[in-house]
Parts: C-alpha cells; structure tokens; sequence
C-alpha cells in the first residue's frame, strides 16, 4: 500500500529532523574527541556545583508536589466544596502559562520593593538570587504532574471498596494507606516521574530568579546557557548529555510503570 | 497563587496608561505578535503531522514502532535548553548538513515545533485507538474512497481530539523560552515575547515586564477556558 508507506515515511521523516538527528549530533559532538575531555569538564568544580544545585531543588520540590498533588486529586475527586472547580482549573496553571512570568511573579513578590522582600530583608534571609528562590521556583512550575495522573485514577477507582472497609469500621488512615494509596500507586509513581523530570529540567523561571552567580546559584540548566554564551561549547555538551540522558532513563522508566493498556 | 497576586498588583500600580505604553511600545507589538504568529503557524504544522504521526503509529505497523512510540515523549522530559541545544548543534553555525537557522525565524519554528512535538500526538493517539474499524470498512464497501472515508468518518471523530491537543500545544508555544534562548536568541527579528519579558526584568524594568507578562497570562487563561470548554463540549453526549 503506497498511501501506509507514504504516510510512515513522512512521520518518521519529521521525527527524524526535529527530534532524533538533533539529538545524535549532540551526542555525537559531546564523545567525538573520546571520553576524558568529557569526564574533565564534567568534573569541574562549578558544573558540578550547578549539578548539585538542580538536585537540591528537586529533592525540595518532588516530594512536597507528591504530597500536594495527592491531597489536591483527593478533594477534587471526593469532596464537595466551594471554589472546587476554580482549584481544578489553577492547578493546571503552570502547565498554560509561561516560566518567565512565573519567574517574574515571584521576582515581584521577593524583590526588595516586593510584598515579602522588605521584612524578608529586615531579618536577613535572602530569597531572591539565592537558593530559596531556585526551590520556589521549581516548585510552582511542576505542581501539576502528580494531581493529573492521580485525578483519572480515581475517577475510575470509584469509592465502593472504602465504603465497604468504612463500614467494617476503618479509620480514614487505614482506608487511606490500606486501600485507596495502593490503588493509585502507579498513577503517583507516574506523577513522580514526570515531576522529576520536570524539576531537572527547569530553565525560564529559574533563570530570572537565581541570578545565575557562577559557583553559587547556577543550575545545570542555566548553566548550558551560560557556557554557550561564553562559546564554552564543549562544557554545554557534556551537561546536556547527562540531562539528555536523565530523560531518556525518565523514559525507559515511563515505558515501564505505565498501564499497559495502550499501544 | 500568591505570586501572580503580585504581578497583577504590579501591572495594576502603573495604572491603565502605563501598561497600554508598555504593551504597544513598538519592541513589544513586535514580540507579541512574533510570539502568537509563530505558536499558530507551529499548532497548524504540528497538528497536521501530529494527526499523521498518530494514524501511523496506531494503524500502520512496522519493526520497532514501539521504540518510536517512546521517543514521542522526549520533548517532555528532555529539558528545554537541552531541547535548544541540540538543535543549535544540528542546525546552527556547524551545521554538518549544512543548514544554517541560528538566530532565524525559522529557527522559532524549528523549536517550538520540537517542544510542542507530543500533544497532538498523545490525543489524538487514544481516540484512534477505540475508533471501530468497521465504521470505515462499511462505509468502503458502500464505495466511499479514502479520502471520504477520513473526511467524513475518522475526521469528526478524532477532531475533539486534535483541538484538545492543539490548544494546549499553542499554550506551551506562546509561553516557551528554554529552546529558544540559544537558537533563536534575542536579536531585532527573533525577540519572543518571553525573551521580551525576560529583557526587561533584566534590565530593571519590572513595571514593563509585569505588562507584557500579563498579555501572557491572559492568553493563558484563555486557553485554560478553550480546554475546559471543549471538554464540556465533547462530554455533552454522557452528561445528557
């Protein structure tokens, strides 16, 4: 069938240009001249630094979003309360709007002309330019993930089996950690991942809100883009293979805990 | 929900004057109308070849198909300056193939088409999936050629699906600014609008940038109520 032929050729063929290609040449440019100028610029006291940053943040923000994410699927599949469907539609926020306006919002709110930045100031602690920031930051622009995988989940689960463990006289901490937490463990695992993912890879917001100080507030992120300005390309390369291949690890893990229903 | 408080507050406290000077300030008509012609010219390409890339991957078969269904989602998880990077390393100053978009329009395009890559796809995808088959094989054998068939059976009904997925494609696209720092950058005619914003924070002028972002967030909101909407709209035969 030359129609089934063409039409596989021309999505492959896009796939090819804009996402594959793109990505060998990277790889490619980072391993062309062998491993040890890699590992060296890996190494660097400052990459490593940036590393360690976007870690940090993270750490922070996936457990804190896990927990949030949890609870809000919770109210907004079980309960009744006013304000329930503007929650449905600000939880997907930062999914719509743009990292630089978040980060600007948050700029707003803890520079030192801001709504918290003179008592923030006052007694000493330093937001903005610093690491709360970059952990704000990230927190706010992956929020979503874990909410949205968990709401379907439980839609579909329906509440029959807690009300049967409720009438056999379970405490909600048992319905909740016996019965409803196991049923929508893969929705969170799946949440987990995709936040993770998200949280690593953060550049808009933190890049107007850290300041970028090298060696000091610098994310692997914004770090690529600094190395790239400064024409340090090979160090940008190195970088972004190991975010490269955090991604795809993120995929294969994907592939792995997602239902098997589809595909 | 705190911080865009604050930037409203802020666009508010440089009154109606000062954020129609700061919206129709000539850098900033130029970005935002950048901006909105690239993210629709990216939702139109990328609905059309992700409607295509979704039939093949349900429909058609062929070795490794699931591999390529994995890839779909690496614009999701590969961070955006990664994104940004690879394609300046293809596509930019030494370029193998000898394709030179640094710092183009085209570049945006190239970009955005990169990072919005898996919407579409991922709507449209399951709608295909539950599609009966003998929908299109009855209307065949009553004589209807192919092009009849996807017009008037496997269009309207994966149509909900590709809007969903375009609409939130066009969100992403008007807000991007990871890819596009590197390849496009920020010269006279590749200036996007969170390039724009990003400017003018950095240059002190938060008053200006809160303005421009509130155009942003505006546009964001409308596509939050596009998506709810046309969620309503697709469920209105289970609710009825």
């Amino acid at each position: 069938m030359p129609r089934r032929l063409a039409l596989r050729g021309v999505a492959l063929l896009y796939l090819l240009v804009i996402l594959l290609a793109p990505l060998g040449m990277v790889f490619y440019r980072t391993f062309q001249h062998g491993l040890e100028p890699v590992w060296q610029t890996l190494s660097d006291p400052l990459t490593v630094h940036a590393f360690e940053i976007t870690l940090i943040a993270a750490a922070v923000a996936v457990p804190l979003n896990t927990v949030f994410g949890v609870l809000c699927a919770l109210a907004i599949v079980r309960r009744r309360f006013r304000g329930k469907g503007l929650l449905n539609a600000f939880i997907d926020l930062p999914l719509a709007v743009s990292p630089v306006v978040v980060g600007l919002a948050l700029y707003l709110l803890y520079s030192r002309t801001g709504w918290f930045g003179p008592w923030l100031g006052a007694h000493g602690i330093q937001v903005l330019f610093a690491l709360p920031a970059i952990v704000l930051a990230t927190i706010f622009v992956s929020v979503p993930f874990v909410a949205r995988e968990v709401i379907p989940t439980l839609r579909e689960l329906g509440n029959e089996q807690e009300q049967a463990a409720a009438t056999l006289g379970a405490t909600r901490w048992q319905r909740f950690w016996r019965i409803t937490l196991p049923s929508i463990r893969w929705a969170v695992i799946y949440g987990v991942i995709l936040t993770t993912a998200r949280c690593l890879g953060e550049y808009g917001a933190v890049a107007v809100v850290s300041g970028r100080i090298e060696g000091k507030t610098e994310t692997a992120t914004t770090r690529v883009d600094d190395l790239v300005q400064n024409f340090q390309t090979s160090g940008a390369y190195a970088i972004s293979v190991v975010l490269a291949a955090i991604a795809i690890g993120v995929l294969v893990l994907m592939m792995l805990t997602k239902p098997k229903e589809a595909v | 929900m705190l911080p865009l408080a604050a930037l409203l507050w802020e666009a508010k406290k440089t009154g109606k004057e000062g954020f129609w000077q700061a919206i129709s300030n000539p850098d900033a008509v130029a970005a935002l109308k950048l901006t909105f012609g690239a993210a629709l010219a990216v939702v139109l390409i990328n609905s059309v070849l992700g409607t295509v890339t979704a039939w093949v991957l349900v429909r058609d078969d062929f070795r490794g198909k699931s591999l390529v269904n994995s890839v779909i989602d690496l614009p999701f998880a590969l961070p955006t300056i990664v994104a940004g990077l690879t394609l300046l390393a293809l596509y930019g100053p030494n370029s193998v193939v000898g394709v030179h978009l640094a710092f183009t329009r085209t570049a945006i395009v190239l970009a955005l088409c990169f990072v919005t890559l898996p919407f579409v796809i991922r709507t449209v995808q399951p709608v295909l999936l539950e599609l009966d088959v003998e929908m299109e094989e009855a209307a065949r054998s009553l004589g209807a050629g192919q092009l009849t068939v996807f017009r008037k059976i496997v269009l309207p009904n994966i149509l909900p699906g590709i809007l969903s997925g375009s609409v939130l494609a066009l969100a992403r696209a008007l807000g991007e600014i990871g890819s596009l720092v590197l390849i496009a950058g920020a010269t006279v005619h590749t200036t996007v609008a969170s390039i724009y914003v990003f400017q003018l924070i950095q240059d002190g002028d938060s008053a200006g940038a809160a303005a421009v972002a509130m155009v942003l967030l505006a546009a964001a909101f409308f596509v939050l109520l596009a998506v709810g909407a046309l969620r309503f709209y697709v469920t209105r035969h289970e609710r009825a």
